[in-house]
């Protein structure tokens, strides 16, 4: 569908049209009146993304009011690595009360084309869908009470208040994607 | 006493896990080698009872088993004492380990 696109920051968001564990298929273009999107690629067995999935939940109450959705996408192998199917991200949304989507992207065309590398890695969008952030949740997968950088929180408040992001890019930190 | 430090090379922590486990056998008084594996397939991993990485095995047992466990070169997730769920097993627990295994050696 795409060629590999490894965005950048300035570049446009790529559509999609995933299903969701609300038994429902939902696509980028259905939030483009949004603040902002940040398409977080993530899965159920990485220790980083279960580390970061509380503060992700967190992010999502504390900025819906702004106009915020975030989007964590699923599209690790399952067959090799069955606790990453879809219904154990069904049962993980249910357990972790997750407030945003959770979709799975079985071909991994989403994930190739976004050019996603690590789980969590997000790539946060503005209203006009221009890439503006690109990397970690914050500087601390191990210890939310000892996180000094709060880069996607940041990168959203620059977003939403229209300024320039002081860190546009940071290194994602987590378990590589597991592709077929 | 018998360490064995396996792991994955995709697997972002296990340089900090194979320190913290070097630093508290030298803490704990341990004079022993560490048998360092690199576990990079599947098969790898079924041979070894890999359940991710990174692993900690002391005399044949692994620091923190899961029961029922997936063998796959990935990285596996450590519930700390606080609860909190990290890619690495904490000091306490690798000292807690090399403790069990002195007393019963």
């Amino acid at each position: 569908m795409w060629e590999l696109a490894n965005l950048k920051v300035g570049d446009k968001a790529l559509p999609f049209n995933l299903p969701g564990v609300d038994g429902a298929n939902h696509s980028m273009e259905e939030y483009s009146g949004n603040a902002a999107v940040a398409v977080i690629f993530s899965c159920n067995h990485c220790p980083y993304v279960r580390a970061w999935e509380d503060r992700m939940v967190q992010i999502q109450s504390d900025y819906a009011p702004k106009g915020v959705q975030l989007v964590a996408i699923n599209g690790n192998d399952a067959t090799k690595y069955p606790e990453d199917n879809f219904e154990t991200m069904k049962s993980r949304a249910r357990e972790k009360h997750f407030n945003f989507l959770y979709l799975r992207d079985e071909s991994q065309e989403v994930t190739k084309a976004y050019g996603a590398e690590r789980t969590p890695e997000v790539f946060l969008f503005d209203k006009t869908g221009n890439l503006r952030y690109h990397g970690a949740i914050d500087d601390n997968y191990d210890d939310p009470a000892a996180v000094k950088v709060k880069y996607l929180r940041d990168a959203l408040d620059a977003v939403l208040s229209g300024s320039k992001l002081s860190t546009p890019e940071t290194n994602p930190v987590g378990c590589t994607i597991k592709w077929k | 006493m018998k360490v064995r430090f396996l792991y994955s090379e995709d697997c972002p922590s296990h340089e900090e896990a194979l320190k913290r486990l070097r630093s508290m056998l030298q803490q704990e008084g341990v004079e022993t080698d560490v048998e360092i594996v690199r576990v990079d397939t599947f098969e790898q991993a079924e041979a070894e009872h890999f359940p991710g990485s990174p692993t900690i095995m002391i005399d044949g047992n692994d620091i923190c088993p899961i029961p029922n466990a997936h063998y796959a070169p990935a990285c596996r997730a450590y519930v700390l004492e606080d609860g909190r769920v990290s890619p690495l097993p904490s000091v306490s627990m690798i000292r807690e380990a090399i403790r069990a295994a002195r007393s019963e050696s």
